[in-house]
């Protein structure tokens, strides 16, 4: 038996269903989108199948997680609905029903927060709203685990009864097009929709050109009469019932006074306060995920226990069983530090992870959208983009991480190709290398990077805003802000595990592989004509090396085209501060500092303070590391979206470090020559890219999402 | 009158709304239809979105999608 359960967000649909699967559950995606997918098995019967469809307020062709979830049910038909609606908020909730009561599908309906309702002293007549609506309805408290034998009346469900519950007029023109359908499934439904002239089910379920005229034609009588369009008349007759419904459904209704909700978020959001919290809030999630306890966690993991004590015991070990040199270098560097480099980042994710839910779940996640919003939809970004960069600035890959929190598929999908822009932690030692080598250690070298990474951000918003996949897709920002309530332990710790949980199970292959990949290509190759394994300091002839010199010519626009600032730049995606690394290793210093000033000497030999800048400015922009591109394919959920990510962010830091170069040649030294007439092109075309109009039939598409 | 000339505390009923596709299908699917009562809760700090309460809920909107909405 497969059971959907459906209904608004925040209605309190993934306490019910964690409370019906216990553990027994599968978190994915649906399939190419970013859109989380939950399935599990009931408790009490192993046989009945749940799935968690998208939270969604109606079932319009206009939104991702609409489609998907009504997609989900035309297709794969489930036994039966669970529509959990939110009962201290019964009129939009019910009118999320009223369509999948059009449905025809077996229907209970779990009237949630029964426990608030009862504190409110507010009463529901349910066998009234049985006899209005035609479904069951049972009262729960998901939080408080009462679920009133939901399940049980569920078994012993009918099919729903075709209800014409809508105006005369409206329920005649239904029933036109409902005859014309023939044998189809969900007949009513698909009828409002060919009605409504929805193009997707049209396309679906390969509605006849016959039925769509005719619907076409009874669409237009209605909207004569009414003076309106189709869509919005069914909308508002919709809404006209619920009124009704609502109007004598309730026994008692709560009072509507001042509840604790409104007096927490007249501090919250207040105009003069809002700011001042904002940032005392971030200030807080920053401090423990960045500052100290999740640095501290990961900084063990990678430090301690993936520094001093796994790797010396495995080496004891390798040399106590006289492993061969390549094998016990293949175990250590590669597959220890494989593993290393995908659980180092677990403690910190899982510790962003609790804020993000606790966040998520009292209600101010909602709020920061709110009050950020004005700033960041400028650039194509959701208000609440605004923590993945925050988080960004500590590590790229908890920052790409928290990009799941945005609600839009277009803001998420933007949010992780600009996030790893702000430079992380790891970028800090390259930072401070070009600043020392090159620039006498000075003061703004640090700020700048922070600035060219906003600025990326900002230029890389508006232009995407403005391309065609970014365009297409339709976000009005029309968005509920929930009730604050106090988060309960239970969901924020499972929140916290499965998003812990899917980062090693879906970033660890690539992070894993591409580890092995790196330590081959760095620590084999061929010398004096034979193909061995070569020594820390023999790196020059590494197959690494080899592709560096094969390569090193594209960057010479850029100032820095030698394998050596190739190689260097190639390690940096194993993990950033590696580029310094591995310059110390190049340079004959296997064991340099941090910020490698044992060779900065011989490093400002081979750069002018130019062409440093750039090659900083260009490992700064360019893809991360391999564990963030991980976090990038786990987000996106789609190869070709990863691709292109990580494809536009080497574009744009070789465009950028090209600039730099030229410009800065030109400005410091005078030198004028064919590739400053390049840089000059790449400087128009962003410009053009910056100012553009997008076309102005995509203009109507997205309508409210420009500013 | 447009909804984003309504003061801060005041309620208004909605008359029409226009525009059309997918933002006003939306604010639509969120309850705002003819006749219903709208109270403008408050403006974000830095003066955008609005916040409305609609159906006895909190919804946030930007004043650009709030000038689609005619009310009196």
């Amino acid at each position: 038996m497969k059971i959907a359960l459906v209904g608004n967000p925040n209605s309190g649909k993934t306490t019910l269903f964690n409370a019906l699967t216990g553990s027994n559950q599968y978190v994915g995606n649906w399939p190419g989108v970013t859109v989380e997918k939950k399935s599990g098995k009931y408790k009490g019967d192993k046989s009945i199948e749940i799935i968690d469809l998208p939270g969604i307020y109606s079932l319009s062709p206009y939104s991702l997680e609409e489609v998907i979830a009504r997609n989900y049910i035309l297709d794969e038909k489930p036994d039966a609905i669970i529509n959990i609606v939110d009962g201290t908020n019964l009129e939009r909730n019910l009118y999320l029903s009223t369509q999948v009561i059009d449905l025809g599908i077996p229907m209970v309906m779990a009237i949630n927060m029964a426990d608030v309702m009862e504190k409110r002293d507010e009463k529901i007549d349910t066998k009234k709203l049985e006899k209005e609506l035609g479904v069951k309805c049972v009262l729960i408290s998901a939080v408080k685990n009462e679920l009133n034998n939901l399940m049980e009346t569920l078994r012993s469900l009918k099919p729903s009864e075709e209800r014409a519950y809508l105006s005369d007029d409206v329920e005649e023109a239904i029933q036109d097009i409902s005859s014309l359908l023939k044998d189809k499934d969900f007949k009513r439904f698909i009828a409002i929709k060919v009605l409504e002239n929805d193009p997707k089910i049209i396309e679906k379920e390969k509605i006849e050109p016959g039925i769509i005229s005719r619907a076409k034609e009874l669409a237009l009588g209605l909207g004569q009469k009414y003076d309106d369009d189709i869509e919005s008349i069914i909308t508002s007759k919709r809404y006209d019932f619920i009124s009704k419904v609502t109007g004598n459904i309730y026994i008692k209704k709560h009072s509507a006074s001042e509840s604790i909700s409104d007096k927490i978020d007249k501090i919250v959001t207040n105009r003069i306060l809002a700011l001042p919290i904002f940032v005392l809030v971030m200030t807080l999630v920053y401090y423990i995920s960045v500052t100290t306890v999740g640095t501290m966690a990961t900084d063990w993991v990678n430090d301690v226990l993936f520094g001093e004590i796994i790797p010396p015991a495995v080496e004891s070990f390798l040399t106590s069983v006289n492993c061969v040199p390549w094998l016990s270098s293949l175990i250590l560097d590669g597959i220890v530090a494989g593993l290393g480099a995908i659980l180092g980042f677990v403690p910190q994710i899982l510790i962003l992870f609790v804020l993000l839910a606790l966040l998520e779940e009292c209600g101010y996640m909602a709020r920061i959208a709110f009050i950020m919003d004005r700033i960041f939809r400028k650039f194509g970004l959701s208000g609440k983009s605004f923590i993945p960069m925050l988080i960004g600035t500590g590590c790229g890959v908890p920052g790409i991480m928290a990009s799941r929190t945005i609600e839009n598929e277009r803001d998420r999908r933007m949010t992780i190709m600009t996030t790893t822009f702000i430079p992380c932690s790891a970028k800090l030692p390259i930072i401070a290398m070009i600043a020392g080598a090159f620039f006498n250690g000075a003061w703004w070298v640090a700020p700048s990077a922070y600035f060219l990474g906003v600025a990326a951000i900002i230029v890389s918003g508006i232009i995407l805003k403005k391309t065609k996949p970014f365009l297409g897709e339709v976000a009005p920002f029309v968005m509920e802000l929930p009730a604050y309530h106090i988060p309960t332990l239970g969901a924020v710790l499972r929140s916290t595990w499965e998003r812990g949980f899917s980062f090693i199970k879906k970033a660890g292959t690539i992070i894993f592989l591409s580890t092995i990949l790196i330590w081959f290509v760095t620590n084999f190759g061929f010398i004096g004509g034979q193909f061995r394994m070569l020594d820390t300091l023999e790196i020059e002839y590494s197959i690494a090396a080899t592709i560096g010199r094969a390569i090193s010519f594209i960057f010479i626009p850029l100032g820095f085209g030698d394998w050596q600032a190739t190689v260097a730049t190639l390690m940096g995606l194993v993990a950033k501060e590696n580029l310094v690394v591995t310059y110390g290793i190049i340079y004959g210093f296997a064991e340099a500092s941090e910020e490698g000033a044992e060779f900065w000497g011989t490093l400002a030999s081979s750069f002018t303070p130019v062409s440093a800048y750039a090659l900083l400015a260009f490992n700064l922009l360019c893809a991360p590391c391999f564990a963030a591109i991980g976090a990038i394919k786990r987000e996106m959920n789609n190869a070709k979206w990863t691709l292109a990510a990580v494809g536009y962010q080497c574009l744009f830091a070789y465009a950028v470090a090209l600039m730099i170069n030229q410009f800065g040649n030109f400005l410091v030294y005078g030198i004028f020559d064919v590739l400053t007439m390049v840089a000059v092109v790449i400087l128009l075309a962003m410009v053009y890219l910056l100012l553009r109009k997008p076309k102005a039939h995509s203009l109507k598409t997205i309508g409210g999402a420009q500013d | 009158m447009k909804l984003n000339e309504v003061k801060v505390g005041e309620s208004v009923k909605v008359k029409k709304i226009e525009g059309s596709g997918a933002l006003k299908r939306r604010i639509m699917d969120m309850g705002i239809v003819k006749d219903v009562e709208i109270y403008v809760r408050k403006v974000a700090p830095l003066g955008d979105p609005i916040e409305v309460k609609v159906r006895g809920y909190e919804l946030s909107l930007r004043k650009e999608d709030a000038k689609m909405i005619e009310v009196f």
